[in-house]
C-alpha cells in the first residue's frame, strides 16, 4: 500500500490536527482514512502502513484497531447492515429487522452473503434510539426501519454491484 | 410551555450556517465575553448559573473550571465530550446536527474561560455526517473571524478540531476520551490524577459535554443569574431529554427543570403518552445506566409526593426507591416489555463496552450477560437471581472507571423492582419463552408509609 | 545536611509505621510486612504505571488524613493511592476489603482453566497462593470457558492466553526494559488478549524477562517446559560474566543439571536489585543460552521462604557425596545410580495411567513406549 502525493496531503491534515510531536494522536482519523481507501478494512499491510506514517510502531496500531468496533480486521461484503439491538431499538422491534434480514438474505449477524454483496452485523447502541429500529450502512444511518425499507435497502445493496 | 435557550431557533431555515446563525442573534456572546469581560468573569457567571454537567455525573461546570490547574507557559486544554453512546442518549447529536454554531459558539467562550487555544471535539465515529456538519461550521466560523488568531481582535487565539472516534462506549469515560485522543485504546486512566491536573497529553483539561458546552452561550449572554431563575432548586436552567422507547413522540425535548415526570409522558407537547394506547410498565429516566423504575415509582416518590423532572426529585430515595437524571436518555417501556429482557440487552452491552482492564468488570459483565440469558430462555435457576446480585454487588465501586457501576445498577434495579418476574421466568419457563409477564402490579399505587 | 523530610504515619490494621510522602498504601504495608500486606497481581514496583488493574490490592481508607479524617467512600487500590499523614488503613481487619476481594479473585478464577497439574508455573503461581487464601472450593460460574486462538511467540517464550490475567505487567517490561515492543493487548473486554497480531517471535535481549513478571503461568519459559515441577529443583544463586546484563542470576538445579534460570527475586516475587543496586533484569543469554553448571560460579542456595512448596526442595551447603564405595569394594552396587536404570516403574509416565496400577498395565505401557 502507498498513498499518492495527493492522499499524502490529506493525511498530513489530519496530522496538522494535533501540536507537534503528537502526531500519533492522528492514529484513529488516520485509520478510517486508510481503511476507506482499502477497500472497506484493514490488512496487516495496511496497518502497517498506517504506522509508518505516524512514524509508531505497527503493534501500536494494531492495539488501537483491535480496540474500536469501526475497524474491519476482515474483508467484509460491499454493503453492511449494522442493526443495533440495545434495549432501545430491541422496544421497538430490532430483533424482528434481524429476523427479516435473514428471512431475505439468507445471512446471521456476522454472516456475508455468498456473493459477497452483503454483511450483517448486530452492534450496540448508535444514539439513533428515539428512531428506532434503525441501522448504520457505511456512514450513514437509516432509521425508523419497516419491512419495506429493509426491501428498499436491499435493492439499493444490489444497484451497487452494477 | 417551558422557555427554550437551547434548541429554541434550532429549525430556523438554514441555521445550520453561520450567516443564518449570525442574524437570529448567533455569536452574541462571544463578542460580549472577549471584548468586555475577563476569563475569570466567564468562569464566574457559569459558577453563579448553577450548570450541572450534562454528560451524566451532574458535576457542577463552573466549579470545575475553576479547579483547572494554571502552571506557567504549559497549554491547557477545552475538550468537547460528543461520543454519546449511553442507550437512551441522542440529544447531543440532535444539537450539533440541527444547531452546529451554537456548540462552537459556547466552545469559544468556554475555551476563552479556560485559556485553551486548541480545543477538540470528541464525537463517536459512527456519527460521521454529523463530524462533516461540524467541520463545515468551524471552517465557516474560522472564515468569519470567531476562529483563528486574534479573534475580534481581543488578542486571543483559538482553533476547534473535530475527533472522531471509532466504536467504543467507554470513550465517553473523560480518561478513556483522552486516551483515545492520544491515538491510544481506550482504557480509562487511574484517578488522581484528574483531568484538571493532567489531561489531554499531559496537561491540564476540561471536559464537558455538549450540551454542557452550548448551555455557556445563555449564561453569558444574559448572566448566570438568569439562567438560574429557571429551573428548580439546584437543577437550574433547562435541560435535554431524548424520550425513546414506546412513547407516541419519541425525540428530543428541551425542558425546563420544573415540570412533572407525569407530565413529560402524558402531555403532548412532549412524549404524548404510551403508544397505541398501552399502559406504563417502567422507565429509565437518565440512559441505560441509572436504575430503572415501576410506574408507580416513577410518577410518585416513596413519600407520596409527584417525580419531578429535576436532578433532585429524580433521585429522591437513593437507589432504593429512587433514580437519576444522568444523561437525560429517557426509555420508557410498556406493559408488553419484559424487564429480564431488556435488563439482558444492558448487559450485553457493557459486556460488549468494557475496556477489559479490571478483573471485577471484564469479567463480571460477561457472566451476568450469560446468566440473564439464561433465565430469559426459561433456563434459569431461583439461585440464579441471588448470584447476580451478588456478582453486581461485587463489581460496583471496585473497579477502575465508573463504566462497572454503570453495568452493576441497572442489574441490580431489576431485581430490586421486578424480582417477581425474574422469579417467574424461573418458575413458567415454557411461559417465559412465549409471552410476557406482563404490568402485574407495577403500576398499582404504593401505599405510602408515613413516618408518625 | 540537607532539610529533613517529614515523614508520614500512616495505620494499616492497627500497625503504624512512618513513610516518606510519595509512598503509596500497598509499599507501606510492604514495609510492616506479614498479612497486613494487600496481595498484587498487576502491580510492579519496578515498572512504571503498573498497578490498579486486577484489584486484588483494594483496601479501606478508614481515615483519609489527620487534616481531613473523612473516610474514603470506596475502597482504593492500595498500589495506586499515595498515603496521607494521619491515614488510617484497614486491609484484613475490614470485612469489606475481604468481602470484594473474594470477589475478586472469584472473577479471576470464572476463566481461568485450573490446569495447575500441567502448569509450569505451579509452585510459584500468584494466582495460587491468592485462591488459596481468598477463594472458595467450588465455583458458581456454569459456562464455558473462554478459550483463544493460540499464539506462538517464538523459541523461547510459551504464551498461554487462558491462563492470563491481563496484568499488563508483560506489556510494561517490553516498553520499559527491553526498548522494543512487538506484542501488546489486543481486542477489549473479556475478549482482550496478549498477542503480536501476526505470528512474530520475540526475540530482543531483554524480552524473556517478560517470563518473570508474569504473575501465573501464560508465559513460560520454553527451554523449561514440562522438564520438572518447581518444588522437584533447587534454586542456588549464581553469577557469570555477562556483557549484557549483570549476570547475577537464579538456577534452578536437579542434580548437576541446570533446568532453567531467572532473575533473583525478592520475598514479593519481584526482581531484585542487583549488586550494583540496579533492577536485576536478566539477559536472554543468560536465562536462555547458559545452561551449564560450568557457565557459572555457583554462590551458594538462594534464601527461599519457608512456607513455598520450593523450600521443600531446598537445601543448605552444597555438599556432593563422594562415590568412594567403588574405590573401597571394586564393585559397583546399585546404589546412586539413576533410578531408571533399574526399575520399570519409572520408566512410564504415571499420568498416562488410566485405572488401578497393577504390573499388568505396567508392561503394557512399557511396551508400547
Ligand atoms: C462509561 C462512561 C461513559 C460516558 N459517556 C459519556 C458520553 O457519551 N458523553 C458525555 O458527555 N459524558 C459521558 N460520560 C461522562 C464523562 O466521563 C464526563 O463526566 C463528562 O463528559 C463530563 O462532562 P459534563 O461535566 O459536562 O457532564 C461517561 C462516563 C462513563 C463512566
Ligand atoms: S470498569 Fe470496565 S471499562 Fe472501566 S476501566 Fe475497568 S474494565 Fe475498563
Ligand atoms: S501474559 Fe502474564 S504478564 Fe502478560 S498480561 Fe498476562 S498475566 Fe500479565
Ligand atoms: S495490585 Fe493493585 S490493582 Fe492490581
Amino acid at each position: 500500500m502507498k498513498f499518492s502525493d495527493d492522499k499524502l496531503k490529506q493525511v498530513d491534515e489530519l496530522v496538522a490536527h494535533y501540536p507537534e510531536g503528537k502526531q500519533k494522536s492522528a492514529l484513529i482519523p488516520l485509520l478510517h482514512f486508510v481503511q476507506k481507501e482499502n477497500g472497506g478494512w484493514l490488512s496487516t499491510e495496511a496497518m502497517d502502513y498506517a504506522a509508518e506514517l505516524l512514524a509508531i510502531t505497527p503493534i501500536e496500531v494494531y492495539e488501537v484497531a483491535t480496540f474500536y468496533s469501526m475497524f474491519n480486521l476482515q474483508p467484509v461484503g460491499k454493503t453492511i447492515f449494522e442493526v443495533c439491538q440495545t434495549g432501545p431499538c430491541m422496544l421497538n422491534g430490532s430483533d424482528g429487522i434481524v429476523a427479516y434480514i435473514y428471512e431475505k438474505l439468507g445471512i446471521r449477524p456476522g454472516e456475508t452473503t455468498a456473493d459477497g454483496l452483503f454483511t450483517l452485523k448486530t452492534a450496540e447502541c448508535l444514539g439513533a434510539c428515539g428512531y428506532a429500529p434503525m441501522m448504520q450502512i457505511g456512514p450513514s444511518y437509516r432509521e425508523k426501519l419497516t419491512k419495506e425499507k429493509v426491501d428498499a435497502l436491499i435493492e439499493e445493496g444490489r444497484k451497487k454491484l452494477n | 410551555m417551558g422557555r427554550k435557550l437551547l434548541l429554541e431557533k434550532a429549525h430556523v431555515e438554514g441555521i445550520r450556517h453561520y450567516d443564518v446563525y449570525r442574524r437570529e442573534g448567533g455569536y452574541r456572546s462571544v463578542e460580549k465575553a472577549l471584548k468586555t469581560m475577563s476569563p475569570d468573569q466567564v468562569t464566574e457567571e457559569v459558577k453563579k448559573s448553577g450548570l450541572r454537567g450534562r454528560g451524566g455525573a451532574g458535576f457542577p461546570a463552573g466549579m470545575k473550571w475553576s479547579f483547572l490547574a494554571k502552571p506557567e507557559g504549559v497549554p491547557r486544554y477545552l475538550v468537547v465530550n460528543a461520543d454519546e453512546s449511553e442507550p437512551g442518549t441522542f440529544k447531543d447529536r440532535y444539537l450539533m446536527e440541527f444547531i452546529p454554531h451554537l456548540l462552537i459558539e459556547g466552545m469559544i467562550c468556554a475555551s476563552y474561560a479556560l485559556g485553551s487555544n486548541r480545543s477538540y471535539i470528541y464525537i463517536r465515529g459512527e456519527y460521521w455526517w454529523v463530524k462533516e456538519i461540524l467541520e463545515q461550521a468551524i471552517q465557516e466560523a474560522r472564515n468569519a473571524g470567531m476562529l483563528g488568531k486574534n479573534i475580534l481582535g481581543s488578542g486571543f487565539d483559538c482553533d476547534i478540531f473535530v475527533h472522531p472516534g471509532a466504536g467504543a462506549y467507554i470513550c465517553g469515560e473523560e480518561t478513556a476520551l483522552l486516551e483515545s485522543l492520544e491515538g491510544k485504546r481506550g482504557n480509562p486512566r487511574l484517578k488522581p490524577p484528574f483531568p484538571a491536573v493532567k489531561g489531554l497529553w499531559g496537561c491540564p483539561t476540561v471536559v464537558n459535554n455538549v450540551e454542557t458546552i452550548s448551555a455557556v452561550v445563555p449564561i453569558v449572554n444574559d448572566g448566570g443569574d438568569e439562567y438560574a431563575k429557571l429551573g428548580t432548586g439546584k437543577s437550574t436552567g433547562t435541560k435535554l431529554i431524548s424520550a425513546c422507547g414506546n412513547i407516541n413522540k419519541p425525540g428530543v425535548y428541551e425542558i425546563e427543570m420544573n415540570i412533572s415526570v407525569e407530565e413529560f409522558i402524558y402531555s403532548d407537547e412532549y412524549c404524548g403518552g404510551i403508544a397505541n394506547g398501552k399502559r406504563l410498565k417502567a422507565c429509565i429516566p437518565g440512559g441505560s445506566s441509572v436504575p430503572i423504575l415501576p410506574a408507580n415509582l416513577l410518577l410518585k416518590t416513596a413519600k407520596g409526593d409527584a417525580r419531578m423532572m429535576t436532578y433532585e426529585s429524580l433521585s429522591d430515595g437513593g437507589f432504593a426507591t429512587g433514580t437519576m437524571m444522568g444523561s437525560g436518555g429517557f426509555i420508557v417501556m410498556d406493559e408488553d416489555q419484559c424487564v429480564v429482557k431488556h435488563t439482558y440487552t444492558l448487559a450485553r452491552f457493557y459486556r460488549h463496552e468494557s475496556c477489559g482492564q479490571c478483573s471485577p468488570c471484564r469479567e463480571g459483565t460477561g457472566w451476568m450477560e450469560k446468566i440473564l440469558l439464561n433465565i430469559e430462555n426459561g433456563k434459569g435457576k431461583m439461585s440464579d437471581i441471588d448470584l447476580l446480585w451478588d456478582i453486581q454487588r461485587k463489581i460496583e465501586g471496585n473497579t477502575i472507571c465508573p463504566l462497572g457501576d454503570a453495568a452493576a445498577w441497572p442489574v441490580a434495579a431489576a431485581i430490586r423492582h421486578f424480582r417477581d418476574e425474574f422469579e417467574w421466568h424461573v418458575t413458567n419457563p415454557s411461559d417465559a419463552l412465549s409471552r410476557n409477564y406482563g404490568l402485574a402490579n407495577y403500576a398499582k399505587p404504593l401505599e405510602v408509609v408515613t413516618t408518625a | 545536611m540537607a532539610d529533613e523530610k517529614k515523614l508520614f504515619k500512616v495505620t494499616i490494621d492497627n500497625i503504624t509505621v512512618d513513610v516518606e510522602p510519595g509512598t503509596t498504601i500497598l509499599q507501606a504495608a510492604r514495609k510492616i510486612g506479614g498479612d497486613v500486606t494487600p496481595p498484587a497481581m498487576c502491580y510492579y514496583s519496578k515498572l512504571k504505571d503498573s498497578g490498579g488493574k486486577c484489584r486484588t490490592c483494594l483496601v479501606e481508607v478508614a481515615q483519609g488524613s489527620t487534616a481531613d479524617p473523612r473516610p474514603m467512600p470506596k475502597l482504593v487500590a492500595s498500589c495506586r493511592t499515595n498515603v496521607m499523614d494521619g491515614m488510617v488503613v484497614k486491609n484484613i481487619t475490614s470485612e469489606r476489603v475481604i468481602d470484594a476481594r473474594n470477589g475478586v479473585v472469584e472473577f479471576l478464577l470464572i476463566n481461568h482453566p485450573l490446569d495447575c497439574p500441567i502448569c509450569d508455573q505451579a509452585g510459584e503461581c500468584h494466582l495460587q497462593d491468592l485462591s488459596y487464601e481468598n477463594g472458595k472450593s467450588a465455583s458458581r460460574y456454569e459456562f464455558k470457558k473462554r478459550t483463544f486462538d493460540k499464539h506462538d511467540l517464538g523459541p523461547y517464550i510459551q504464551l498461554h492466553m487462558t491462563r492470563c490475567i491481563l496484568c499488563y505487567r508483560c506489556v510494561y517490561v517490553a516498553d520499559q526494559v527491553s526498548g522494543e515492543r512487538r506484542h501488546g493487548i489486543l481486542n477489549r473486554g473479556d475478549h482482550a488478549e496478549i498477542a503480536t497480531y501476526i505470528e512474530k517471535s520475540l526475540d530482543n535481549d531483554f524480552i524473556g524477562n517478560v517470563i518473570d513478571v508474569c504473575p501465573v503461568g501464560a508465559l513460560t519459559d520454553k527451554t523449561f517446559r514440562f522438564k520438572n515441577r518447581v518444588w522437584f529443583t533447587k534454586p542456588v544463586d549464581a553469577h557469570c560474566n555477562c556483557d549484557k546484563c549483570s549476570g547475577e542470576v537464579q538456577l534452578w538445579m536437579r542434580g548437576d543439571e541446570v533446568l532453567r534460570v531467572t532473575a533473583r527475586k525478592d520475598e514479593w516475587g519481584e526482581v531484585k536489585d542487583t549488586t550494583k543496586g540496579e533492577p536485576g533484569w536478566i539477559c536472554n543469554t543468560c536465562r536462555f543460552e547458559r545452561k551449564k553448571v560450568s557457565d557459572w560460579v555457583i554462590e551458594g542456595p538462594s534464601q527461599v521462604n519457608r512456607h513455598s512448596v520450593i523450600s521443600q526442595g531446598h537445601y543448605t551447603g552444597l555438599v556432593k557425596p563422594k562415590e568412594t564405595i567403588q574405590k573401597v569394594t571394586g564393585r559397583d552396587p546399585k546404589l546412586l545410580l539413576n533410578i531408571k536404570d533399574v526399575t520399570e516403574v519409572n520408566q512410564v509416565e504415571l499420568s498416562e495411567l488410566k485405572g488401578p496400577a497393577t504390573s499388568q498395565v505396567f508392561k503394557q505401557l512399557k511396551k508400547e513406549n
